[in-house]
């Protein structure tokens, strides 16, 4: 039978702001707490932009991440939304998505970016625990996030996300109930519940194991992923990825899902990763050498990967495995010329008896008890 | 023959015996600081990193003395391992004196006992060395004490060094020329020489390492083998200095090597004695014994497409190892495979590392066993070394196990613990003696299999070090032998079985169980384990799967970074066999036989 051909779908534009007024202990996301170079970087970016001007097919999403995009002022987001639409051509129904602090956000603000077409808002609210939030070392307290949340409804962003964070050590799951049931009452488009981790390098590790505070063990771990996922579902949201909820399909980061599919997306600004047929690169993580980099006429790229089929293989197991989706089994088989069905029936077949996944439709995709082992999966499946 | 002295370092592990043999030959001349490489007589790289010596070394360093008169110091490096005992006495018998080496903060310890045993055994002269004076926890009084009351030796007669700052080698290199016999041995009677080794040269052979007691060879000479009295023409001989250098013949008193067209080194044993065909000696020179293996396991490769990588391997990698032997085997667990005899676990353990490490393969090793004897009802008697040819139980009239006779020295403090051991051990007829006040020896015969699996590493540390042990095959005794096999989530895993006897069988299946569980990662199903013995389940136990492990942010600058890791854990899946869905590291394998997780 002949397949069709897998399709990766159109790009996906991601623009980095490495600045934070005041970088939270946790983040292992690359940004700087002097503002000094943002003019600079501002100057850079639109340099960056014409390196990559007719490479890339339409563009139907725009994410603005960080770092703090909301450190910019109106003035300097409409010179770069500017810039952007002078150097990419973009669908008509483009998904353009900002990260905000809740303490950057104020009617004004919103009002600015809605009128720089912005549609979506992604707000990192974490929690509304004060005490939580003041461990996790956040500008804001509860009542300021339900203020943000609430004024960017007024002003009209019904595609709201907000980033909620879970498995704080010494939290029980009760005051993550409390959170998650807050963030309910919002009536919130998109919640993305992230478990805490502790990356390398990031000052939250140093300090916990300092003081030997401990994360939650893996039962509890699982009790707060199995909870949240059967409380948002059981409130109508869709459980898409991992850690990532939305009311209903419309509702789904289109963008974020480009990271999933293996869909080609473009990373402008220091440290941002591009993916484009089966090659990675990514930039200069140091806000200097990128600045420099531009200022000298030349590229930022720092290094880049060429993926190998079997390297995309591995990458399509364990990202379609993250996803609600899962795996859709014909586009695997035309992409990579095996049928994992076929290549892995035992395995599967132990999977599913166990309920970790289910295969119908012609796809395997996870149960919520699936997808808490997806990194066990993937690797299982690919050994 | 007056001016050559053949001497061997003994030393407690770490207590400095490689850093003094490359001192002495760095002083000697041999090699020049340029091509120095450290410690060049623990040549291979597991010797390095186990600081034992695995094949015997020799190296021939010429010596002015203070008077000025020349001497060849023949230096003769012996492996430290009860595996290898056979060896360390070949080596020991082709010497005239030894240089003991005790740590100068360590003091005496086990091996230092136990090599002065053997020593005194070989009528050797003795010289104690005082090695690492430099170091600031040097107590050097308290060892010259311990020379005299733990050793017994006069401690007068002690010298001190530092191996490591160059300090007091020359004083050492006078004593072997003042204090050890030169050898003797008639030049003129027909030609009695001792193999103490052998080793491949893949371009002539086998290079014979022999010590000359009586007469001389040369090349072009025919020699014969007095084991099997085969016969081959000298090509070559010579003296090891950093490489072989040609010497025109080999005389009474010299240590050297001999190079006569022999293809493998399995065409000789160790021990053997090599006299000329047309003018044999009497008889063979004392102690020569025929090695045989002593433990069996099947190695597997764990990717099935590396089967004929692997049968190259053992190919290439019998030409230097006589005492190890191999033939096709093949599991239902774990596909086709080679079964191997070993002579000891060391020893087995010595030959996966260089099989994995020089040959770069991926295997699994089977629980390894001894060799058991079976009368059958028709009369007929099989002898078994793998579990899987485990003969149906209804047909066995007798079964029987090797015995040996286990010889061990320590301390009086000691005995008691020792007793328990080789008590729980199955040990029988004792018999105790005291050579000399405060030492005990004690002899008890016990099942080899026993003894082979975890014996020696318990003996040592119940000796804290101090004890000695070696042993002799004696006998096949009848014994009350069952089939204990391993199932992992209900399929057996043949690999996993073992012969084990009956009172102990319950014990054993509970040991493999937990052993196992230790082994096996938690993986995503739940997995059973269960011990069996006649189709009855004697023991189980069961390893939780993990049941979160996702990590939370997969995005751009995420997915390189997991893919990497994904890949890491494959390639340490390598050294996993995936039976069904569980994947078993190969660590488990040996480690059923471990008895506590030490």
């Amino acid at each position: 039978m002949e397949l069709p051909d897998w399709n990766p779908g159109p790009p996906g534009l991601y623009l980095h702001i490495p600045f934070c007024r005041k970088k939270c202990g946790y983040c292992s996301f690359y940004s700087i707490e002097t503002l000094a170079d943002l003019p600079a970087i501002l100057a850079a970016l639109p340099k960056e932009m014409v390196l990559y001007g007719g490479k890339f097919a339409r563009f139907d999403t725009l994410y603005i991440g960080g770092g703090t995009p909301s450190l910019l002022d109106p003035a300097a987001l409409g010179n770069l939304f500017a810039a952007i639409d002078r150097s990419f051509p973009f669908s008509p129904d483009r998904e353009v998505t900002i990260e905000v602090n809740p303490s950057d956000i104020d009617p004004v603000y919103l009002s600015a970016l809605r009128m720089f077409g912005v549609n979506r808002l992604n707000i990192g609210v974490q929690s509304f625990d004060d005490r939580i939030l003041s461990f996790l070392g956040r500008r804001h307290n509860g009542a300021q996030a339900r203020t943000a949340v609430l004024a960017a409804q007024e002003a009209g962003f019904d595609n709201l996300g907000v980033d909620l964070i879970y498995g704080i050590p010494g939290q029980e799951l009760s005051s993550w109930i409390d959170t998650l049931a807050a963030a309910l009452s919002l009536d919130i488009a998109h919640l993305s519940c992230y478990q805490l981790t502790l990356d390398q390098g990031t000052p939250l590790r140093g300090s916990l194991v300092k003081t030997d505070a401990l994360l939650p063990s893996e039962g509890l771990q699982r009790a707060f992923f199995m909870e949240t996922s059967e409380l948002l579902e059981a409130a109508g949201y869709i459980h898409y990825e991992v850690s990532n909820f939305a009311r209903g399909p419309q509702r789904v980061s289109r963008h974020n899902s480009k990271y999933w599919n293996h869909s080609p997306y473009l990373g402008l600004g220091p440290s941002a990763h591009s993916f484009q047929g089966g090659r990675r690169w990514w930039n200069q993580r140091s806000v200097g050498r990128y600045i420099a980099q531009l200022e000298a006429g030349c590229d930022p790229v720092d290094s880049s990967e060429e993926l190998t089929l079997e390297q995309l293989r591995l990458e399509a197991l364990f990202l379609g495995l993250r996803t609600g989706r899962g795996i859709r089994l014909a586009d695997f088989s035309s992409r990579f010329q095996c049928s994992l069905l076929e290549e892995k029936k035992e395995t599967i077949e132990k999977l599913a008896e166990e309920g970790l996944v289910v295969v119908e439709q012609g796809t395997i995709r996870p149960t919520r008890a699936g997808l808490a082992v997806a990194d066990g999966m993937a690797s299982l499946l690919y050994m | 023959m007056e001016h050559i002295r053949n001497f061997s370092i003994i030393a407690h592990i770490d207590h400095g015996k490689s850093t003094l043999a490359d001192r002495l030959i760095q002083y000697t001349g041999v090699c020049t600081d340029r091509n120095f490489q450290e410690q060049i007589l623990d040549n291979m790289d597991i010797e390095r990193e186990r600081g034992i010596t695995i094949k015997s070394q020799a190296i021939s360093l010429p010596y002015r003395d203070r008077n000025g008169q020349d001497y060849i110091l023949n230096l003769i490096d012996t492996p430290g391992h009860v595996d290898f005992s056979y060896e360390v006495s070949r080596s020991l018998a082709s010497c005239e004196g030894v240089l003991l080496i005790i740590d100068a903060a360590q003091g005496v310890q086990a091996q230092t006992l136990a090599n002065l045993y053997l020593a005194m055994e070989h009528n050797l002269e003795i010289i104690p060395v005082i090695n690492k004076i430099d170091l600031p926890s040097a107590d050097v009084p308290r060892v010259i004490e311990q020379i005299e009351t733990e050793l017994g030796l006069d401690p007068e007669s002690h010298l001190t060094c530092s191996a490591k700052e160059g300090i007091g080698i020359e004083e050492i290199l006078e004593a072997i020329v003042e204090r050890i016999p030169a050898p003797r041995g008639d030049v003129s009677a027909p030609l009695a020489a001792l193999i103490f080794d052998a080793h491949y040269d893949a371009f002539r052979g086998t290079v014979i390492h022999c010590r000359i007691f009586a007469g001389s060879v040369k090349s072009g000479d025919v020699i014969r083998f007095l084991y099997n009295g085969t016969a081959y023409k000298v090509e070559e001989v010579g003296h090891f200095l950093l490489s072989r250098q040609k010497r025109e013949k080999l005389s009474a008193g010299e240590v050297g090597y001999l190079i006569a067209g022999l293809k493998t080194v399995s065409d000789v044993r160790t021990g053997d004695t090599i006299t000329l065909d047309d003018r044999p000696c009497d008889g063979p020179l004392p102690g020569f014994k025929d090695v045989k293996p002593v433990v069996f396991a099947s190695i597997y490769p764990i990717a099935s497409d590396d089967y004929e990588d692997l049968a190259v391997s053992l190919e290439k990698f019998k030409l230097n190892d006589s005492s190890f032997i191999y033939e096709k085997d093949s599991s239902v667990a774990l596909g086709q495979g080679f079964r191997c005899g070993f002579l000891g676990l060391l020893h087995l353990e010595v030959v996966q590392e260089r099989l994995e490490r020089e040959y770069d393969l991926s295997i699994i090793l089977s629980v390894p066993s001894v060799r058991y004897r079976f009368t059958l009802k028709d009369g007929t008697a099989v002898e078994v070394d793998n579990p899987t040819h485990y003969p149906d139980p209804a047909s066995i009239v007798i079964s029987e196990e090797p015995y040996i006779r286990g010889a061990m020295m320590m301390p009086e403090r000691y005995l008691g613990s020792v007793m328990k051991l080789c008590m729980e051990k199955r040990g029988i007829n004792s018999v105790l003696h005291y050579p000399s006040p405060g030492r005990a020896e004690l002899t008890y015969e016990m099942p080899l299999a026993e003894v082979i699996f975890d014996f020696y590493d318990r003996f040592k540390s119940v000796t804290q070090g101090y004890g000695s042990f070696d042993y002799d095959l004696i006998d096949y005794r009848a014994s009350n032998l069952v089939l204990l096999d391993i199932l992992v989530n209900g399929e057996k895993v043949d690999a996993l079985s073992q012969i084990v006897h009956r009172e102990r069988s319950r014990a054993r299946g509970l040991q493999a169980c937990e052993r196992l569980k230790e082994e096996i990662p938690r993986q995503l199903f739940k997995i059973a384990i269960q011990g069996v013995i006649g189709g009855e389940i004697i023991s189980r136990t069961t390893i939780s799967p993990f049941r979160k492990d996702v990590t939370a942010k997969c995005y751009g600058g995420d997915i390189t970074r997991k893919r990497k890791l994904l890949e890491k854990q494959k390639k340490g899946k390598k050294r996993m066999k995936m039976i069904g869905a569980v994947s078993i590291p190969q660590s488990a394998f040996l480690a059923v036989l471990k008895s506590d997780s030490s």
